[in-house]
């Protein structure tokens, strides 16, 4: 048998070495296509979105896309007019894995296609290293969700938030915790992630400068589910709230394993657990619960009501930065309007100067590109469901709808 | 057939051409695939030269001394944080690229002998746990080193890090060719390409020297290889530390061409995956391994055009290619392992070795009626 | 005091669920010397069918107790698990029974990729909640609080663990598959199907792994397409501690591991004066790994192979 074996063997490699460098090929071959106006002499103004779409954050990365598109597809809808001709927007949506040597690729990939414009990323891990490129190549970015003051301090011009920096939200949780709830002796646990990690050190700050005393610091992941052993230390210094910086994913279950364990400390989490998730993950135990979300709440904002409306109908329940995406869009197309240019260089000088009504805020940036003023809302769980307490700083909106 | 590619591979002038050829093509590769497929191929190009070293080192502790190494990525990352430490506003140190490159390397070969000394006694699965231990240790500790002294500056990671380059000179900015701009990727390709072809160079030495062969000799039987007159010991730690140190200048050049470096970056999947490059690409075998690393770091790009090329066939996007495109990944490993067990491209010794096994079922289908 | 024996809790409820995963782990690998890296991902196939199940049922409004209903989910889990198991072996790791050792585990790796994406597609992005459909009654002891589903995950672990020990040292298909571990071919000749074990090898380590998702999704209230990578390397670990290929070692390695992660948790901090927290405990966990190993190479119970490569 051995040499026909042989031969036939090699064939099968042959042909599969050739077969999928074939392929390779043609795959490539397929991406490519600049097109920049359409047959009816449309303009295509591309937008990328870059969020991760698998891995274990793939949920929250989905909900940006999917806000992402649904301004885009709004936008659409107006019919909008820019240097006198009509454009449409076009969603180049890609994974970056939530890994930043990936998010680095694809910002890359995203200035081949030349698009006017980068919603991303989710990540303050890959916003960062992807901002270099953008910078490079002078391509607005904004971030709906990366918190890391690093993002804005690195002195890129294209660099842009609307969400507030962990400095921001972090004082106003631990003055909140301090003057509100009278803390006295806070307990703070974060699932060492820049954003949770970061959120927490700024909350300890903020909580010791208005009096209160750090008992414990305890820590877990964000693939975590048990947190017994560390709550169980969390009850022995007898704290009197507790304060998470992590997401719904772990705050849900940590909220019932509180329960489980008899706590009877104030559990208080940043935007990360501020989600119709951490109530049903906390299976019917966050009753009482507090926390904290940048803007303010939807239903005070002209267009936010019709906007989680809208967007339940199409893609269901809002999971976090849905509406920051929105905003993130749909400033950048304002911008784009108002300086009646797409091309990122006439359109990012009106950007930094722009005041715009979006769902979450009144939308506007400082020197770095942080979000300026950005107003932050208290949430409790009353009744199972998110109710807002109150809503600390941020200029409120006009009551008029805008559009 | 055979005998014509035979013939073909003796001959001394044919062996010319087609090196020169490979030159030029390597030289060129940036150009011509900046052109057709566009930049951010050209950035995959400079990953796939980046995870060549990488996968070259792990294959001189997995594919030459058989240890299985499932924390390979410690080593990356202890080149990238040396990097990030030494050369960015952290502490306000900007020590120069040579410098750093091969103190990366021989910090990383040091935390491979530390790896390497207490698990000497240990065999294969066993030292693949202790392995993925060491992995995962280098990386909390990275992720938790920013208190109570901030030295690692946690998870928020260390940013703007300088970029590779020497004397004032930035291989990351574009520069000026021809009249046109190039972006710094293209430098940064032919810096990756001259550290890769030396790593090559190296593991081409190392296989056929002295040390090599007591590593494959430790490989096929430890016991014998002692009764030899080998000093397994001494030579297990050299082959941490060697494997290690390619780590660590790739860890430095990933520092400084990302200009970032956080925990994330250094997880137990990048491990996996620097693993499944050696093993599929054919263990112990220098092609291969190069091989494996080109398909696994060009495979999950190319899959993303799964979207389009639905578009071509079908005229709509039937499944949303994110959905896809992971499965895919997933699937390929396991069909090209099922038809390639010795891996894509294995070394001859190697290749024989396993068909024997396979050419004789006759023989062995006596003794051997239900396996 | 009653701090103490909480963390005591918590650890042993968190070990049985390791080492009913781990079991998985070491009876693959003690027929067939093979790291099933794929079984974490078996679990989260578990938990997720389970999840289905349940949810179906009480949104049908079927008027049957919480324990049946999920009783019913387990065992439609139960069903998929083994028929996954067994897929998983024929598929991914017969075809290379004789090829290098290391190639089964990229396309364990493969699998568990591709179980996760598939997972992903079918049940979505989103975390899933478990409906509390189950009692929570909590009992006081010394202090320290433990409620009845606590107590039913250890004292079921500690059955089917007595349960497979049986099994393996008392009936036939035990003695085959004792016969297929010490040597395959031999146990060839003694008219053993071995290719039979190792299946049903494969189908009994998925089973217990659906009960072992079952476990981890009531507990802690959740499920996700991405929990079985976490879970598998923590078991893998436990199995490795206690002696891979030895029954009694992966429970005896997934209790203590739960124990040392509580209470490297709870008390790291207090031992090292704060200078350490409980973002240690993984480190911890490994260090206590390491020097076992270095004491004993084969694990906790694990027999002394001789010179094996």
């Amino acid at each position: 048998m051995s040499q026909k074996r042989i031969r036939e063997k090699k064939l099968k490699s042959r042909l599969l070495a050739v077969l999928l460098s074939a392929l390779l090929l043609n795959l490539a071959a397929c991406g490519k296509n600049e097109t920049a106006t359409t047959g009816d002499g449309e303009v295509v103004v591309k937008i990328g979105a870059i969020q991760p779409l698998t891995g274990p954050q793939a949920h929250l990365g989905k909900d940006n896309e999917n806000g992402t598109r649904m301004a885009i597809d709004d936008a659409n809808a107006k019919g909008i007019s820019i240097g006198g001709r009509k454009v449409r927007f076009e969603l180049l949506s890609e994974d970056d894995q939530a890994d930043p040597k990936t998010a680095t690729i694809v910002a890359q990939k995203m200035m081949d296609e030349k698009v006017n414009g980068i919603i991303g990323h989710l990540n303050s891990g890959t916003t960062i290293p992807a901002s270099k490129i953008y910078s490079d190549a002078g391509i607005v970015q904004i971030s709906p969700s990366a918190t890391n003051p690093k993002y804005t301090e690195q002195g890129f011009k294209t660099a842009f938030r609307v969400m507030p920096n962990d400095v921001q939200q972090g004082k106003v949780l631990g003055d909140f915790a301090v003057t509100r709830l009278g803390a006295k002796k806070v307990a703070i646990i974060d699932d060492r992630t820049a954003y949770g990690q970061g959120l927490a050190d700024q909350f300890e700050a903020a909580a010791k400068a208005a009096g209160a005393e750090i008992v414990t610091r305890q820590y877990t992941t964000d693939k975590s589910t048990d947190f017994m052993a560390i709550l169980t230390a969390v009850k022995s210094e007898k704290a009197d709230v507790l304060f998470f910086g992590g997401m719904d994913a772990q705050g849900g279950p940590m909220m019932k394993q509180f329960k489980t364990l008899g706590l009877n400390a104030k559990f208080l989490t940043g935007d990360g657990g501020s989600t119709p998730e951490f109530i049903k993950l906390s299976g019917g135990s966050a009753e009482g619960a507090y926390s904290s979300l940048p803007g303010l709440p939807l239903d005070k904002m002209p267009g936010g009501k019709t906007f989680a409306d809208k967007f339940t109908a199409k893609y269901g329940q809002i999971q976090l930065y849905a509406p920051y995406c929105y905003d993130a869009v749909s400033v950048m197309i304002a911008a784009m309007q108002k300086a009646d240019s797409i091309d990122p260089a006439k359109y990012l000088p009106v950007l930094a100067g722009i005041t715009h009504d979006g769902v979450t805020a009144k939308v506007s940036f400082d020197a770095k590109g942080d979000i300026k003023d950005g107003a932050i809302t208290l949430y409790q769980v009353k009744n199972g469901k998110w109710e807002v307490l109150e809503t600390v700083g941020g200029v409120p909106a006009p009551a008029t709808p805008a559009n | 057939m055979p005998s014509n590619w035979q013939r073909l591979k003796s001959d001394r002038r044919a062996a010319h051409v087609a090196f020169v050829a490979l030159g030029l093509l390597l030289a060129a590769a940036p150009f011509l695939v900046g052109a057709s497929l566009g930049n951010g191929w050209v950035r995959i190009l400079d990953f796939v030269l980046l995870y060549i070293m990488l996968a070259l080192g792990l294959n001189i502790v997995v594919g030459y001394a058989g240890l299985l190494d499932l924390g390979y990525v410690a080593f990356y990352a202890v080149g990238a944080y040396l990097y990030a430490l030494l050369a960015s506003p952290h502490f306000g140190l900007h020590l120069p690229v040579w410098l750093i490159l091969p103190l990366g390397a021989l910090v990383a070969g040091l935390f491979g002998m530390m790896l390497g000394a207490p698990t000497l006694r240990l065999r294969g699965d066993y030292l693949a746990i202790v392995t993925l231990g060491f992995g995962e240790i280098i990386r909390i500790f990275l992720n938790n080193l920013n208190a109570p002294v901030n030295i690692t500056n946690g998870p928020q990671g260390i940013s703007m890090i300088d970029p590779l380059g020497a004397g004032g000179i930035s291989l990351s900015q574009s520069f000026e060719l021809f009249g046109m701009q190039v972006p710094g990727i293209y430098a940064i390709y032919y810096l990756f390409l001259a550290l890769a072809l030396l790593i090559v160079f190296i593991s081409l030495r190392l296989q056929d020297s002295r040390i090599g062969r007591a590593w494959v000799a430790i490989r096929e039987d430890e016991v014998a290889a002692e009764a030899m007159g080998i000093n397994t010991r001494n030579i297990k730690l050299l082959a941490f530390a060697m494997g290690a140190s390619f780590g660590g200048i790739s860890g430095g050049l990933f520092a400084g061409f990302q200009g970032f470096v956080s925990p994330e970056s250094f997880n137990l999947m990048e491990s996996i995956m620097i693993l499944c490059m050696v093993v599929l690409g054919g263990m112990g075998h220098i092609p291969g391994v190069i091989l494996g690393a080109i398909l696994l770091t060009v495979l999950p790009e190319a899959l993303r055009y799964i979207g389009p090329l639905q578009e071509a066939l079908f005229g709509r996007v039937v499944v949303d290619p994110a959905d896809l495109r992971m499965l895919i990944f997933g699937l390929a490993l396991i069909v090209v392992m099922i038809f390639r067990p010795a891996g894509l491209w294995p070394s001859k010794t190697r290749r024989r070795e396993f068909s024997s096994e396979a050419e004789v079922p006759e023989q062995e289908a006596l003794y051997d009626a239900k396996r | 005091m009653d701090i103490f024996l909480q963390q005591l809790i918590n650890g042993l409820v968190l070990g049985s669920v390791y080492a009913l995963i781990a079991l998985g782990y070491t009876m693959v690998y003690g027929i067939l010397e093979l790291i099933n890296f794929a079984h974490g991902e078996v679990v989260m196939i578990g938990a997720m069918v389970t999840l289905a199940v349940v949810n179906m049922l009480m949104a049908s409004g079927v008027d049957i107790p919480g324990i049946m209903i999920v009783a019913t989910g387990l065992l439609v889990a139960i069903a998929v698990c083994m028929a996954l198991g067994f897929a998983i072996e024929r598929i991914a790791y017969r075809p290379l029974r004789k090829a290098p050792r290391l190639a089964p585990l990229i396309t364990a790796i493969g699998v568990s990729i591709v179980l996760q994406n598939v997972a992903m597609i079918i049940w979505g992005r989103q975390y899933i909640s478990f409906p509390p459909i189950l009692p929570m009654t909590r009992h006081d002891i010394g202090g320290a609080g433990i409620t009845d589903l606590q107590i039913f995950i250890f004292v079921l672990a500690l059955v089917l663990m007595a349960g497979l020990v049986l099994l393996v040292k008392k009936t036939r298909i035990g003695r085959a598959m004792r016969a297929t571990a010490q040597a395959p071919e031999i146990a060839g000749l003694m008219g053993v199907n071995v290719n039979a074990v190792i299946s049903f090898t494969f189908i009994l380590g998925s089973a217990l792994a659906a009960v072992a998702g079952l476990m981890v999704s009531a507990y802690y209230g959740i499920a996700h397409y991405y929990m079985g990578f976490l879970l598998g390397l923590k078991a893998f670990t436990a199995a490795v501690l206690g002696g891979i290929g030895n029954i009694a070692g992966a429970m005896l390695g997934g209790l203590l591991l739960g124990v040392i992660e509580s209470m490297a948790a709870g008390y790291i901090g207090d031992i090292t004066g704060g200078f350490l927290g409980s973002h240690y405990q993984d480190v911890f966990a490994f260090f206590v790994l390491i020097g076992v190993l270095v004491f004993r190479p084969s694990g906790l119970l694990g027999e002394r192979v001789a010179e094996r490569a």
